[in-house]
Parts: C-alpha cells; sequence; structure tokens
C-alpha cells in the first residue's frame, strides 16, 4: 500500500498542479500539490498513489552509495 | 531505472552482507541473535522478493511488523465496505489489494461478481472523476493507508468541497504508525534488538515521530529504503549503533525523506482529518488514538455518518493466525493454515492478499524447502531464487 516509485517529470501542464510522469515507463498524469514548485522536465519525484509525494535527490542517491563501494 | 537499478548491485551486496557478518558475530558474544523488526509491508516485500533473510547470518533475524494497511483491517470493516458496495445506485471504489481482502460474506470482489458496481481505482481523484460523471449514483471510497496515503485522500475532499460535490464520500480507515510501534513494544511477546522504520511513512511525517522509540524505549530505529542495498545497509547502520552503544534515529533513505517530512501534507491531513478515539486493528486489537476521521468540517462526506452502516465487530476466523504474524510472534510458515487452506488464491487471512503481507510474500517468493534455500543463501555467488 505505501509502494512508491521514483518518476521522472516528462512534461508540465500548464497552469496545472498536473505533470506527465514517467515511472518505470508508464507515463501518466500526476498531482505535484504536495510540493512546492516550481518543476522542470527530468526532476523525479516518488510517486504514490498518483500523487508526487517527496522530490528525489540525486546528491544523496549518491552519498548513499558510497557508503556501499568502499 | 533510475534511485532502482544502482540499488541493487550485486557486488555491492556481497561487501554488506560481510560487513555485517563482522559486526554481528564479532562481538565476543557469541550465540547472540538480533531481532530487528522491519514495520513496513513493503520492506517485508523486498525481504523475500530478493531472498535477502537467506542472506543474512544466523545471528540477524528480520521480524515482521504491522505495517500493511490491508493486513490490519479488522473483518468487521470489509464487512461494512460490502454493505456499501451492496446498496442501490452506489459505486464503490478501492484501491486494488482490498479487492480480495475476505469479508464475513465473501470479498468486494465477489460481490462484484454477484452485481455490485465495483470498481478498482489507482488514485482517490479517480474516484471523484468517476462521482463527477455519475451524477445520478453515490459514489464511495474506501480510504485506506498510512500516512503516506492519507494526504491523497485529503487532497481529494478538499477538491470535492470545493467543487461542492455532493454524490461523494469516503469510507475512511486511514491508520496513523506510531501507535502499533509503542503497542509492540509494550507487548510482552517478543524481544526486539532495534527496529528498520518505515520509509515511505516517514516522507510524510519526518523522522521526528520515532525519537520515544529511542528516548523511552531505547531502542534504535533506521529509516529504511525499499531496494535490497536499502535493507542491507539499514540493517548494518542498526548493528554498529548496537556495537558503538549508539542508541538513535537514523535516516538511511535521505534521498526521499527529509528530516521534517513533508509540511503541506501534514498541514493537509490536520485541516480535514481528526483521531478517533480508538481503532480496531485486526490481531493487535483496540489501539488509541491511532486511526483518522473526517473532521467536523468534512463530515458531509464521511460515508459512517452519512449512512447508518452496520458496524458489527465480526471475530477472525479461527484457523487464521494473521495476528500474531502481524505482531512478529510467528513466521508465516508456522501458521496451521499457510499454504494448505489459505494461499493467495483463496485466502482465508489478509497477510495472504496484500503483495505487502508476510505470507504473501513468503508464499510468492519464497516457497521452496527452507534448508535448501538456506543452503543456498550461504553461498558465496549471489543466487537467483526460483521457485
Amino acid at each position: 500500500m505505501c509502494l512508491g516509485l521514483p518518476g521522472r517529470v516528462v512534461e508540465l501542464t500548464p497552469g496545472g498542479h498536473l505533470a506527465r510522469v514517467d515511472v518505470a515507463g508508464v507515463v501518466r498524469d500526476i498531482n505535484l500539490e504536495l510540493l512546492d514548485g516550481p518543476f522542470e522536465p527530468g526532476d523525479y519525484v516518488l510517486v504514490h498513489s498518483g500523487f508526487a509525494l517527496e522530490r528525489m535527490s540525486a546528491d544523496e542517491a549518491r552519498d548513499a552509495l558510497g557508503v556501499f563501494m568502499p | 531505472m533510475k534511485f532502482v537499478d544502482e540499488f541493487r548491485d550485486p557486488a555491492a551486496a556481497r561487501a554488506l552482507v560481510a560487513a555485517i557478518r563482522d559486526l554481528a558475530d564479532g562481538g565476543g558474544d557469541g550465540g547472540q541473535v538480533f531481532k530487528f523488526m522491519e514495520v513496513c509491508g513493503g520492506h517485508t516485500h523486498t525481504i523475500y522478493r530478493h531472498g535477502i533473510e537467506h542472506l543474512l547470518p544466523p545471528s540477524v533475524e528480520l521480524v515482521h511488523g504491522p505495517g500493511c494497511p490491508v493486513c490490519v483491517i479488522p473483518m468487521g470493516r470489509v464487512d461494512d465496505a460490502m454493505w456499501l458496495a451492496e446498496k442501490p445506485d452506489t459505486i464503490f471504489t478501492s484501491f486494488g489489494d482490498m479487492m480480495r481482502v475476505p469479508g464475513s460474506r465473501g470479498s468486494l470482489l465477489e460481490a462484484k461478481a454477484r452485481g455490485a458496481d465495483v470498481r478498482f481505482v489507482y488514485s482517490p481523484l479517480d474516484s471523484l472523476r468517476i462521482a463527477i460523471e455519475n451524477p445520478d449514483k453515490h459514489v464511495v471510497f474506501f480510504a485506506v493507508g498510512f500516512e503516506t496515503t492519507a494526504p491523497s485522500t485529503a487532497v481529494t475532499l478538499v477538491r470535492a468541497k470545493d467543487l461542492g460535490v455532493t454524490n461523494f464520500s469516503v469510507f475512511c480507515n486511514h491508520v496513523t504508525i506510531v501507535p502499533p510501534i509503542k503497542a509492540i513494544l509494550d507487548s510482552p511477546d517478543l524481544r526486539l534488538d532495534g527496529f528498520l522504520g518505515p520509509g515511505h511513512v516517514s516522507t510524510v511525517v519526518g523522522n521526528r515521530p520515532y525519537r520515544f522509540v529511542t528516548e523511552v524505549y531505547r531502542k534504535p530505529i533506521v529509516v529504511a529504503g525499499f531496494e535490497p542495498l536499502d535493507i542491507l545497509a539499514s540493517v548494518h547502520m542498526l548493528l554498529a549503533q548496537i556495537r558503538e552503544g549508539r542508541c538513535e534515529v537514523e535516516n538511511q533513505y535521505s534521498r526521499v525523506v527529509p528530516e521534517e517530512g513533508n509540511p503541506q501534507a501534514i498541514a493537509l491531513l490536520s485541516q480535514v482529518f481528526e483521531l478517533r478515539p480508538h481503532f480496531e486493528w485486526r490481531g493487535l486489537g483496540f489501539i488509541s488514538q491511532s486511526a483518522l476521521k473526517l473532521n467536523d468540517d468534512y463530515a458531509e462526506f464521511d460515508a459512517e455518518l452519512r449512512f447508518d452502516m452496520p458496524g458489527i465487530r465480526v471475530a477472525d476466523p479461527k484457523a487464521c493466525q494473521c495476528g500474531e504474524v502481524l505482531k512478529g510472534v510467528i513466521k508465516p510458515w508456522e501458521c496451521k493454515v499457510f499454504g494448505t487452506a489459505c494461499t493467495p488464491e483463496t485466502p482465508i487471512g489478509t497477510c495472504m492478499v496484500s503483495p505487502e503481507g508476510a505470507c504473501a510474500a513468503y508464499y510468492n517468493f519464497g516457497r521452496l524447502h527452507r534448508e535448501t534455500a538456506m543452503m543456498v543463501g550461504q553461498r558465496s555467488e549471489l543466487p537467483v531464487l526460483t521457485k
């Protein structure tokens, strides 16, 4: 139920809270109301039940991976 | 997929497993077994899907927790959902995982087969759209889930109120994560050495709500991501805390989880919901202030106020041991009906229904001979586990 997947913003809907987001190859409308904008194509968000819950940080991901790869 | 593939790297997993073994077995306290509970069902799914429990040394045991919202809904609430679904001129909408959960008169899927208009939705906003498209029907959304899911219900209710939609209501079963963790810590059944914290709940609530685990109960907790390396790294972080004499809330999943959570989502939750005085959890019984209901401002959308629902408490089937599984007291395969009378096709209990349920996860990914699995897991090469 708490399944969340990384999604890549493909296209923003002008004026709306929606964006076309690519989640594992499936592109669908995702609601961005729970986050502060602005967004740009290429941004990564965590997608859950049709909503972007949080932005994803490439820097933090790199740091986490640095711990695994001594 | 970015943010996923790199967290499944076999070489890094091997290095982490070796480091875990050094920490767990290297304390000069031979024979000690560290028991860590993964609170979230999403973690349980990852652990079985990737065979992680067979990679860990015997001195580290993962215990499955109650963080599967489908699993903890008591049977009486499923019966209430069925009652709503079978009302005339009603469209009942639900996330897919609730459709096969058995009530005392079958599941929502069976109600649909009998002619009720029951529909899967991906988002609560889809339910609202169905209501707008069907003004002559009443549309109910079966709201289930922890703090991860509740904000999407809240946005939908705010939208429904703004638009003045009158044929839409929510059967609210949203629950909160902290009270069941506390109930498990207070339970005499289980001795735990630490927790893997629920990563996606924490995107909303942040890391602060778990401080009582370290401050009051003196157990370490690491908020963990959902890929195999996330789980292994979090286990390593828990062991490091214990070996270094620390007891802290740590965040392994910092690529998604901010320290303070999501302030917009938290504000929306308090705008729309209030805490129920108590709520029944399958296996854990009544827990006070552990669930959400719509507050007075949104009472017009509350299905429980709008309809005279039966609200009868129904006991679980006698053979079902989901309660013990949810509390981590027994493992799925120790249940009397696991894999025989109770399978994902014909589940008796909720833990066999949801992909996050410990029983379904074990049945789908680990259902090979346990001793063989342990041998395969102890090999130096990472195995591909096949049924």
